[in-house]
């Protein structure tokens, strides 16, 4: 048992540090900070960046574009970047779609698409919920009948993040009605321009638009964009979401939040001395450092377990890195609502421009705390992640 | 960065834990709680036996030169069998005061007794009203001559019954609460001006209070500076809740099994209880804080190891009130889920319980560690 990094573990997160402070443009970075929403531009200009250094799809196979770090590489960039903080590269495509396709897709389609999503040449979004399959996916019921050489595709998608933004999708789509319903559900990507496909966005608590409804009728799509097997898309399904175990726990960006507490915290006044001074206030900060440091340990020794002995079997403590991670995300946002005090209240009523420094960093507190009520609803809630550890790891 | 025991630990866990299947289930831990002072000598010849009273001293003091991870290993074996033996105070504390500040003549006086199992010590270091306060030392140690004569009242000194040496704080000089001025004494159970009221403990450990009145002890008797010992005495209770996370540990994780098996068999409705959800939510985050608190316990165990002995601390500090946290919850849920069984002495389920219970208040409770780290500037 040894909690040391190496030496050349330690000069690689000095690399990677140094290369952030080089490449993230200085406004992408105050926008993370202050918890503002990101332009498509801001994000693709970054994610090209990240892309032209080689790190772009980092854990991928390194034919596919991938580095080939160890797993305690990966732990380390990706701490360094959510701390930093810079925006990560787009789930959907890196995470998500990605390994389906380099793993289950055809040569075709390896080529067709995998260089795409590593310089975001396309947008990718994900088509899984819809209306009435929330944590029960396998219900849902968007239609993609077979109709010679093309699909025909059905229903409504829901949820689904930055649509907006996006140029394809990857959808699970019945394609077998009769057969139960976890065996008759295919993967199918598809343009978000073809004819058919309408975006509805959805406004979130927090006045923002992440997630809309996506609706198509009569969508028509080559048959070859199937990936994989018919009828085989829910495990392809399984495998996306089992695929991305350790980045889920966000340690990076907790500890980036709670410096960030720390610091307000001794600007802020209470009592006519800064909030920081206040025993209450101190321990309940405390506590949720204490919190996350356990949270961080736990994921080390799931990324140590990966790196030692592969990603097949889960090392039973990864379960709890979202539980855990989400409620420490929740409680650093309340954190900085007790900092902030009286002005939560006022609206963006600055705008986003930076041109106010010394209010700016109040106006996205709120909205932030609002948006982060999400993080123990989405990935599975929090309440599934029980069902998991109750069912997997203890039996029951 | 590794997680892994090698080779060397993983077969000493395995002869520890069986060790303890052998010889220790519920039913043999009771007989065991009826001998002299509360524990069984038969084991601790057998812990003797098999080279773990010696684990943590150098090679050269006779014994085998383990580190914080071998202690942990023990420790949790002995919380997983809710073990009785005074490993803690012998081993760990009465261990680490002579192997951070012992004399070559105070080890060869003390090491090898305790390595054969012939010799147990105890702690008496708790005041009245210091609480958790290290520093907080009314007992005192006036220059006699060469040597010292000691009074003052020492409280729940566990295995003080039973000890043969104490190993008692007292001040030199200075006031109540002053840091400097404490030194730490070897103090032989039976001198004279030695009394003893003893009691069984909460968790069916036994524990004295001992009263020293004018007890005169020699120059070889002061452990480290008898003017300046605070840090030693940090250094060593930091080792002793270090321990103290990896027995809780141990403790959680049998909690959480014996909860679970009882939920998958005990049936209501027709059905095993543990087919609601509601007690399957509560049992996952029972595994959670169990899970936490084992990633805590690992870094004390590592932060042990620091050089820097405020870091050293203040990480112990914050995985004290992760364990306690975590011991609450879990020791609280296991005799909820449990039912009313889990309520009687007759199921073992109430005596981890106990036992987590005494740990969250032994050398400082959640709050008074939490209290450390936030004043300390926090661990981020």
């Amino acid at each position: 048992m040894d909690l040391a990094f190496t030496k050349e573990e330690q000069a690689f997160r000095e690399e990677v540090r140094q290369f952030f402070r080089d490449n993230v443009p200085p406004d992408t970075r105050r926008k993370m900070v202050e918890g503002r929403h990101l332009s498509k531009d801001e994000m693709v200009t970054w994610w090209r960046i990240l892309n032209k250094k080689g790190w772009g799809v980092s854990h991928w196979p390194k034919q596919y574009g991938g580095t080939g770090w160890t797993s305690v590489q990966h732990y380390i960039f990706n701490e360094e970047l959510q701390s930093y903080p810079a925006p990560q590269p787009l789930a959907f495509g890196v995470s998500m779609v990605g390994p389906v396709i380099y793993t289950f897709g055809n040569e075709e389609q390896k080529k067709q698409y995998l260089p795409r999503i590593a310089n975001v040449d396309d947008w990718w979004c994900q088509g899984f919920s819809e209306p009435g399959s929330g944590s029960d996916l396998a219900s849902l019921k968007t239609k993609a009948e077979r109709k010679g050489d093309k699909w025909i595709i059905n229903g409504q998608k829901t949820w689904t993040t930055l649509a907006q933004h996006a140029d394809m999708i990857f959808c699970l789509c019945r394609t077998d009605p009769g057969a139960k319903k976890q065996m008759g559900i295919s993967f199918i990507v598809f343009s978000m321009k073809s004819k058919g496909v309408t975006v509805r966005p959805i406004q979130t608590i927090d006045g923002g638009v992440e997630v809309n409804e996506v609706f198509f009728d009569d969508v028509e799509v080559p048959y070859e964009n199937l990936i994989g097997e018919e009828n085989k898309g829910w495990d392809y399904a399984k495998f996306l979401l089992g695929n991305e175990r350790t980045g889920i726990a966000r340690v990076g960006v907790s500890k980036e939040r709670l410096r960030r507490i720390r610091d307000l915290a001794g600007k802020v006044e209470s009592g006519g001395k800064p909030i920081i001074q206040d025993a209450a206030f101190r321990e309940k900060l405390a506590a949720c450092e204490i919190e996350l440091k356990a949270l961080e340990l736990t994921q080390l020794r799931v990324v140590a377990d990966e790196g030692k002995h592969g990603k097949g079997k889960p090392n039973p403590a990864s379960s709890v890195l979202k539980i855990k991670g989400s409620e420490i995300q929740q409680t650093t946002t309340e954190l900085l609502m007790e900092v902030i005090g009286p002005f939560a209240a006022p609206y963006d009523v600055h705008g986003d421009d930076g041109s106010n420094e010394a209010m700016d960093w109040t106006a996205q507190i709120a909205p932030s705390y609002f948006n982060n009520r999400k993080v123990s609803i989405y990935g599975g809630s929090n309440e599934i992640q029980r069902n998991i550890i109750a069912k997997a790891v203890l039996g029951l | 960065m590794d997680f892994d025991l090698n080779e060397e630990q993983r077969l000493l866990k395995e002869s520890i834990d069986g060790l303890l299947t052998d010889s220790y289930d519920f039913e043999q831990r009771k007989k065991y709680m009826k001998e002299k002072g509360g524990w069984s000598k038969t084991v601790w010849l057998k812990l003797a036996e098999q080279g773990l009273l010696g684990l943590p001293f150098s090679e050269a003091d006779g014994g085998f030169g383990g580190g914080g991870v071998e202690t942990m290993i023990v420790m949790e074996a002995l919380g997983k069998a809710l073990v009785l033996e005074p490993y803690l105070a012998t081993v760990v504390i009465g261990g680490g005061f002579l192997r951070h500040a012992g004399t070559d003549a105070q080890k060869a006086a003390h090491v090898p007794g305790i390595i054969d199992g012939s010799k147990t010590l105890a702690f008496a270091q708790l005041e009245k009203n210091s609480r958790y306060d290290l520093f907080d030392v009314s007992t005192t140690a006036k220059k006699k001559g060469d040597g010292w004569v000691i009074d003052g009242e020492k409280f729940v000194v566990l295995n003080g019954e039973n000890a043969d040496t104490l190993i008692v704080t007292a001040r030199t000089k200075g006031e109540r609460r002053d840091r400097n001025g404490i030194g730490v004494f070897l103090v032989p159970a039976n001198a004279k001006g030695v009394t003893k009221k003893s009691y069984p403990t909460q968790d069916g450990l036994h524990a004295a209070d001992i009263t020293l009145t004018g007890v005169e002890i020699g120059p070889d008797a002061v452990l480290g500076n008898p003017e300046d010992s605070l840090a030693l005495i940090e250094r060593v209770v930091d080792e002793a809740r270090v321990a103290l996370c990896a027995e809780a540990v141990g403790l959680m994780d049998e909690s959480l099994k014996t909860t679970v098996e009882y939920i998958k068999t005990r049936k209501q409705f027709g059905v095993a209880i543990g087919s609601f959800q509601s007690l399957q939510h509560r049992a996952s985050d029972m595994f959670v804080a169990a899970e936490q608190a084992r990633s805590m316990s690992m870094f004390a165990t590592m932060a042990n190891d620091f050089e820097n002995a405020k870091e050293r601390s203040n990480a112990i500090a914050a995985a004290k009130v992760q364990i306690g946290k975590s011991l609450k919850f879990v020791g609280q849920q296991a005799i909820q889920l449990h039912g009313g069984i889990g309520m009687t002495m007759e199921a073992k389920i109430g005596h981890y319980f106990k036992r987590l219970t005494m740990i969250e208040n032994s050398f400082g409770d959640t709050d008074y560690h939490q209290r450390r780290v936030a004043d300390g500037g926090g661990l981020i």
